[in-house]
């Protein structure tokens, strides 16, 4: 079983811990992760300060990770930025999912559709995945939308091909053959007899490509392309908080062991995924 | 495969919202003076002429003038090349000497400390974001110990010292990632080779463990160590431009976050094709590598 799998455990149950922490970051201290207040500029972690409601009231408030240049909030922020990190790691793992499928399916089961598709990934796969995002970001406007987008795009290739892959080894198999012979129609082939033969291959797919999302996320944001800057994104508060890195390193320092442990989680359940769905294939080339 | 990235490059920024004319124009112009600007860059043309114009040029090492910076792409990336290529080279170096012995060691004896160390190791470097490591790295040998320099970038021409002092840590960084993807792809195949019969007959007739390892098992692990490092060309590119950005190297990285910041389009064009470039062309000599890494292939 899957999750007598140690890897599939550790990974599943720290991500676990952080969408409960995503879910229930309204009650666990923070304020309103756009607060700020003048006079609470630069705490330091553990510090007591006050911070500003919207209605004009001034509260005390305990900065547990102290604040950033503006007098917001840091753990507000990083807890408030679980959620945009999860949510942009699952949204772009099903995008590009969801395109990597379709057009592998095609690639693989249309003959004549075969060339023209996958000379398209291979030329999307020859431009690195970062300067896709950025530019895709950077000429769109930054939403959660397009962010999500963008980082899918250069995944969908890597999808196409997997499924493609698949497809080919699959639709020789016998009972493909007794399906094409009782006549049945080729999209009720591609989806009702070889998609669900290559679901546990693109669940392992799908997570790398969940952790990968989070990663490029934090860059996009990071570099100043990504969300705006006052969405509370891990990326956010590090291109925030490099400025001062000098004087207040835990601004970068908490968003960053967040998202370190985050995308770790995700990876570890990967590997685990891989070893228990998947055990004719050794150890990795998932690069 | 190399047109398909022209294609998608340049439809991807024409097709792109956002008047490159109105942004060079500034904020005070009229529309007279837009439209000077447009007929000027020769946006007017139909989309196919435009792209024949380009691509001309391209082939001809033209890659147009910046509408940011006021001089020939070519030049500007000219002038950005030995910071990102110096940056590549050293990563590279430091990567392969760390991660072929300490992958090779880790399949000889594998399942021993050595070898889950760097497997744990392995998945960590690809977890931790490239410029989370950089600051941790700044603060710890920058900042707390003092002996390298925060950011900046020294010319090889400066002097040597200089040079590397400053790019050590930069180097450093980058390599992280790109150790843990060829450590990975070095301890499976030296494992795979290490299971064959002529391991067997080197061990049976007597050589020194160092020489079965490195003659017999690491020989014949080449071309997958030497594929990983073209595949990893492509997230060493990715790197570059975030770590550029993190130590205020002035190279290519740099120049393209600048350059989609400004909304540069010829910039921008010219970057991912020279990328695009460099990494389809190191992949081709990679591939004509093997001939020399293994006698068995010939083309």
């Amino acid at each position: 079983m899957v999750l007598r799998n140690g890897s599939v455990r550790i990974g599943g149950a720290t991500l676990l811990a952080l969408v409960l922490i995503a879910i229930a970051a309204p009650w666990l201290g923070t304020v309103d992760p756009t607060l700020f207040d003048a006079a609470s500029r630069d705490l330091r972690p553990g510090e007591m300060g006050s911070i500003s409601t919207l209605d004009g009231q001034t509260v005390a408030h305990h900065f547990r990770m102290g604040s950033d240049s503006y007098g917001r909030d840091i753990y507000s922020r990083v807890l408030y930025g679980t959620r945009v990190s999860l949510i942009v790691g699952l949204a772009c793992a099903l995008v590009a999912l969801f395109c990597g499928v379709l057009l592998g399916l095609i690639a693989g089961y249309v003959r004549r559709a075969d060339g023209l598709v996958m000379r398209v990934m291979d030329g999307i796969m020859a431009i690195p995945a970062i300067l896709i995002a950025i530019t895709v970001v950077a000429l769109w406007r930054a939403s959660l939308a397009t962010v999500i987008v963008a980082i899918a795009i250069p995944e969908i290739p890597r999808v196409a091909r997997l499924v493609r892959s698949l497809v080919l080894t699959i639709r020789e198999e016998p009972y493909i053959e007794a399906a094409v012979a009782l006549g049945t129609s080729a999209p009720n082939i591609m989806f009702g007899h070889i998609l669900p033969n290559t679901l546990a291959p693109l669940l392992v797919q799908g997570t790398y490509i969940c952790a990968f999302a989070i990663l490029l996320e934090a860059i996009l944001s990071f570099l100043g392309v990504g969300l705006p800057p006052d969405i509370p994104t891990w990326g956010n508060i590090m291109a925030e908080g490099r400025v001062q890195f000098v004087a207040y390193p835990h601004n970068v320092f908490f968003p960053g062991v967040f998202l370190a442990l985050t995308v770790l989680a995700v990876n570890i359940l990967g590997d685990g995924l891989r070893d228990t769905l998947d055990p004719k294939r050794v150890d990795d080339e998932h690069a | 495969m190399l047109l398909v990235v022209a294609v998608l490059v340049f439809a991807l920024l024409r097709f792109a919202p956002g008047d490159p004319a109105a942004i060079m124009a500034g904020d005070a112009a009229t529309a007279e003076q837009i439209a000077q600007i447009r007929a000027g860059l020769g946006l007017e043309r139909p989309l196919v002429v435009q792209f024949g114009i380009w691509l001309g040029k391209v082939l001809s090492g033209d890659l147009g003038e910046s509408f940011y910076f006021r001089i020939k792409v070519a030049t500007l990336i000219g002038q950005r090349l030995e910071p990102t290529f110096a940056l590549a080279a050293l990563t590279i170096l430091i990567a392969v000497l760390v991660s072929v012995p300490l992958g090779a060691l880790a399949a000889w004896r594998h399942g021993g400390w050595l070898d889950r160390t760097l497997m744990g190791f392995s998945v960590l470097g690809f977890s931790v974001p490239v410029f989370v490591l950089a600051y941790l790295l700044i603060w710890l040998f920058s900042l707390e110990l003092g002996w390298l320099p925060v950011q900046g970038y020294a010319r090889i021409a400066d002097g040597l010292g200089a040079f590397l002092r400053h790019l050590i840590l930069p180097a450093t960084t980058l390599s992280v990632i790109y150790i843990a993807l060829i450590a990975r792809v070095t301890r499976a195949a030296v494992l795979e080779a290490l299971g064959e019969d002529y391991i067997r007959t080197a061990r049976a007739k007597g050589l020194p463990e160092l020489r079965v390892l490195v003659r017999h098992a690491l020989a014949n692990a080449a071309v997958p160590i030497a594929t990983v490092i073209g595949i990893g060309i492509a997230i060493l590119i990715g790197g570059v431009v975030v770590t550029e950005s993190v130590y205020a190297i002035p190279g290519l990285g740099r120049l393209t976050v600048d350059a989609v910041l400004a909304r540069d389009f010829p910039t921008i064009q010219g970057v991912i094709l020279f990328f695009s470039l460099v990494y389809v062309l190191v992949n081709l000599l990679i591939d004509l590598s093997y001939v020399l890494l293994d006698p068995r292939i010939r083309y």
